[in-house]
């Protein structure tokens, strides 16, 4: 006996239990599926947790103990002692510097690329060179760079035996922060060309037509319409580097084999020598520390973006 | 040069319109011609329509008036002076575009203040001006705000306030309402043309719509493969077409085997006049427009195939007993239905035509 | 032709013509002028390629004897160089197969599981989209700290070979690989092609196996590529935590024989030029839609 108000559905004369009842079935067989749908988002969110989630939360809270278990705040007040705090000094500046010069040298090569053909041949080199040299990181840039303007490097021996010039007359400043600025220069600025060209690329032409029938000139384009357009692009860009720069270890690990100017250098300490200011789960504080500068980077890159979407619609 | 923009006069009062003159234009783009030694003339004041299918050159012609296009050879002068030298930003001309052209980063007055601001018109006038501008488009209340907040529409309004600020000697319209709905294109095209009067601005309109060139022109230039097939008023182009590529492609025209005899069209019993150049006698094709033809008691007869209610009137195919199919225009009073047996009549208006052999 | 002309048109007098069209791109400020891109693209092409050219002037250089060798290359294919260097060719191998099965794990989990959000849970793909942002904003060397102890667990069941870091390079590629499966989504309309298919009568799988995946060849082929770089370029979490891979095998036999070791960074460079130089051409090589 149905307990359904309404009369119960009939189909050719017959009634329907709810068995049997069609619209049942229907909702039936959409739950089932339902359900298998977000089972089949389960590996990919195990995996997630294990290897991403996990390793971040562990990373950020064996900052808040001690050695021997007990929960303290020594670590993240030893973020600012002035040594650590020069360390973040050096890598805000490094990161910075290269962000700079990359971010304006890749520019460069993106604006010397506007009007060139997509799927062409010439873009299609510099965007696969693009993705290959920001890639180009770590122990083979450092490779790189030593035998360009190491001690022995191509360039330094012609600088000193053909102009007289001896780069390092004051020392040998390659293996230590200054110089790091050439090599992250030689992966920020490929990088420029990949985050911004998008960017250089959505200039409508439209609006250099409508600049010059309005009677504008080619200064007052970049001046008042293309300079301000890009603006967000370009510093979302610039921040992007910054993170880059800022996260990066592998060059500098392979140049300064021992010693800890910046931050990534510093966790490498922590993580491998057995006493770094007595505390080993300092590299969980410098971690913090690091996430911290990341997120505030990137939600300011984020908010850039939305910016720069808004008008390339 | 140009009307004084910093004095004070009345902003509605025509201005007089410059003179705009194509003399042997001829334009190549990697081996296709796309100008094939063009000459126009517009009068001042005038609106003309640039009409024509894809690739007929419309558009170069006009890019090549404002100088985005540079051209291989030929004159263009602007109130008798050749400009073809001078750059785009020199000429004093103003371009609406079809779509994208408003500048994302700044707001309606922003837009309809930077050719002033070119021009180095001190910031309260130029807003002054500008407001005036956007008042003749009806978007005054649109001031603050910006591109991707506006309609279609609405966005080229502004376009056109844009462009009409600096009150230039000439307005070239790039297909400016062929990114709209269809309902939203006649009414702007209404409000161009009459903001296009109130100002006395000479004009050049591209389209490929010939009926929003037919309602919206002084004159019509029906361009094909870089050339100008026939100019005229609207009037003149739909009823004597020089030729079929203009018949064909003005309205629309009923193609029906016919005979040439002595310069006359023989059709079903009736002798109609040629319209165009003189043609051989023999076969031909006769262009009658579907008003040209009515639904009578006594004719040709034939089946009905369909028919369309178009609101003021209704358009019915019928299929001849000679094979042919016609469309017919006609009262919506009368109400074929498929399969009608009807007799059609043809009311005698001349026809152009095309030889029998020549499908075009 | 221009028949009704009102009045009728003076003989022209002078033909302008031009001996070279202007570019009227590069008179409005659109374009650079050609000279003004070949200066920029020429001169800071010059000094990128210049490190290059010292590796490769350098693995040509006799020790410190100050004359020229090809002994480092030829070096390479002698007999005993197998054995000299079999550390390396092991890491080169450890190396090769952390890319493969890193890239299994971007077509067994991520791709699916992109699709089924994609197709299915609409609503979840900025969840997905920042997930996949994360590893950005938690670069490797931050993630090593947390994967230690992770992965003394993951080396009691799984023994402490090399490849068991693939499972940590799945994640440092997310973000590349992300967004070149996802580009691939976005350009063909999914809902429209298996709404069509499942009118025509095809179950989900049909849709998923003969419709989706063929269309997304650009994509998986660019995220496989871009995974398989990155992991041959990766040193941050091979080297902290004290496995061998290509890039901490060439700095341990930079410090005994630095000419092999940058031979094989030119290898491994001219490799990943040719991997992401395919990926480009797969981009342009599919036509693209026209704006009606």
């Amino acid at each position: 006996m149905s307990l359904a108000t309404e009369s119960a559905p009939e189909h050719d004369g017959v009634e329907l239990t709810a068995r049997h009842d069609p619209r049942v079935a229907l909702a039936k067989s959409s739950n089932r599926r339902r359900r298998l749908a977000y089972a089949g988002l389960t590996p990919f969110a195990a995996y997630v947790l294990i290897f991403l989630a996990l390793p971040t939360i562990l990373a950020v809270v064996t900052g808040f103990f001690s050695d021997d278990g007990s929960l303290t705040f020594d670590n993240v007040t030893g973020l600012f002692t002035p040594t650590i705090l020069a360390t973040f000094g050096s890598s805000f500046w490094l990161s910075g510097v290269s962000a700079v010069i990359g971010s304006v040298v890749g520019a460069l090569i993106c604006y010397a690329m506007l009007g060139t053909r997509v799927g062409g041949v010439l873009r299609t080199i510099i965007e696969s060179a693009a993705s290959v040299l920001a890639q180009f990181g770590g122990v083979m840039l450092a490779f790189a760079f030593i035998a360009t303007i190491g001690v022995q490097g191509l360039v330094t021996v012609i600088l000193r035996d053909t102009f007289g010039v001896d780069i390092f007359a004051d020392g040998v400043w390659l293996y230590q922060v200054p110089g790091l600025i050439l090599p992250y220069v030689y992966f920020q600025v490929p990088l420029m060309v990949i985050t911004f060209l998008p960017a250089l690329t959505a200039l409508r032409p439209q609006w250099a037509e409508a600049n010059a029938t309005l009677g504008g000139t080619r200064f007052a384009y970049w001046r008042y319409i293309a300079g301000p357009v890009l603006a967000p692009a370009f510093l979302g860009s610039l921040l992007l580097l910054f993170a880059n720069a800022f996260s990066s270890f592998a060059t500098a690990a392979a140049l300064i084999s021992q010693g800890s100017q910046i931050v990534p250098l510093q966790i490498r300490a922590a993580l491998v020598s057995e006493t770094v200011l007595g505390r080993e789960n300092m590299a969980g504080a410098l971690a913090l520390g690091m996430i911290v500068v990341m997120v505030v980077v990137m939600w300011a890159y984020s908010v850039l973006q939305s910016r720069t979407s808004r008008w390339q619609r | 040069m140009t009307a004084a923009l910093t004095e004070s006069s009345t902003t509605t009062a025509p201005t007089t319109g410059a003179t705009v003159q194509l003399n042997s234009v001829v334009k190549t783009f990697a081996g296709q011609t796309a100008l094939n030694s063009i000459d126009l003339e517009v009068a001042p004041g005038e609106l003309v329509a640039l009409l024509g299918p894809s690739g007929c050159g419309k558009t170069t012609a006009l890019r090549s008036i404002s100088g985005l296009e540079s051209i291989d050879s030929g004159r263009i002068l602007i109130d008798g002076e050749n400009v073809a030298e001078t750059p785009t930003n020199k000429r004093d001309i103003g371009m609406v575009f079809q779509a994208y052209s408003l500048f994302p980063h700044m707001t309606v007055l922003e837009n309809v203040e930077f050719g002033l601001k070119m021009r180095k018109v001190a910031p309260a006038r130029r807003r002054e001006r500008a407001l005036e501008t956007l008042d003749m488009v009806g978007l005054t209340k649109y001031r603050e705000r910006f591109a991707h907040q506006l309609s279609g529409g609405q966005q080229q309004r502004v376009a056109l306030a844009r462009a009409l600020v600096t009150r230039p000697r000439v307005l070239l319209l790039d297909e400016p309402l062929s990114a709209l709905d269809a309902k939203v294109r006649v009414q702007l095209r209404e409000e161009i043309r009459r903001i296009q009067t109130e100002l006395g601005i000479t004009t050049v309109f591209v389209t490929h719509d010939q009926e929003e060139a037919l309602a919206v022109a002084d004159r019509v230039a029906v361009m094909r493969d870089g050339r100008i097939e026939q100019i005229g008023t609207p009037e003149q182009l739909y009823a004597t077409p020089t030729n079929a590529f203009v018949a064909d492609f003005v309205g629309l025209s009923n193609r029906m085997p016919a005979e040439l005899i002595d310069g006359q069209v023989h059709l079903h019993g009736c002798t109609l006049t040629l319209l165009g150049g003189p043609m051989p006698d023999g076969p031909v094709l006769a262009l009658v427009r579907p008003e040209d033809i009515a639904l009578a008691t006594a004719g040709i007869a034939g089946t009905v195939i369909s028919s369309s209610f178009l609101g003021s009137l209704r358009r019915t195919r019928v299929r001849l007993n000679d094979g042919a199919v016609v469309a017919v225009q006609h009262e919506v009073e009368r109400r074929p239905l498929p399969g009608d047996v009807v007799t059609v009549q043809l009311k005698g208006a001349p026809v152009s035509a095309l030889p029998s052999e020549q499908k075009k | 032709m221009s028949a009704n002309v009102a009045a009728p048109v003076p003989p022209v007098e002078t033909v302008s013509t031009r001996a070279k069209p202007a570019n009227q791109a590069v008179r409005i400020g659109a374009e650079p002028s050609a000279l003004t891109r070949r200066l920029i693209l020429g001169i800071i092409g010059a000094i990128f390629l210049i490190p290059v050219i010292a590796m490769i002037e350098f693995t040509f250089r006799n020790g410190l004897a100050g004359d020229y060798t090809v002994g480092h290359w030829t070096g390479l294919f002698s007999e005993d160089s197998a054995r000299t260097y079999r550390g390396l060719y092991q890491a080169i191998g450890n190396s090769l197969v952390l890319a493969a099965v890193t890239v299994g794990i971007v077509l067994v989990l991520l791709l699916p599981t992109m699709v089924l959000v994609h197709m299915q849970f609409p609503r979840l793909k900025r969840t997905l989209e920042f997930i996949c942002i994360i590893p950005i904003t938690v670069p490797a060397i931050v993630l090593v700290v947390g994967l230690a102890p992770i992965y003394s667990v993951v080396v009691q069941v799984l023994g402490g070979s090399t490849w068991t870091l693939a499972f940590a390079y799945g994640i440092t590629v997310l973000p590349y690989a992300y967004r070149a499966i996802q580009s691939n989504l976005d350009a063909i309309p999914v809902t429209t092609l298996s709404e069509a298919a499942s009118t025509l009568g095809a179950g989900w799988l049909t849709v998923l196996w003969t419709i989706l995946l063929p269309n997304l060849r650009r994509g998986v082929l660019a995220a496989s590529f871009i995974s398989i770089a990155v992991v041959l370029g990766e040193f941050t979490i091979a080297s902290l935590l004290n496995r061998r891979n290509l890039q901490t095998a060439l700095l341990q036999v930079s410090q005994s024989d630095p000419w092999v070791a940058v031979i094989f960074a030119l290898f491994a460079l001219a490799l990943a030029f040719v991997l992401l130089l395919i990926i480009g051409r797969l981009g342009s090589a599919t036509p693209s839609r026209r704006k009606s």
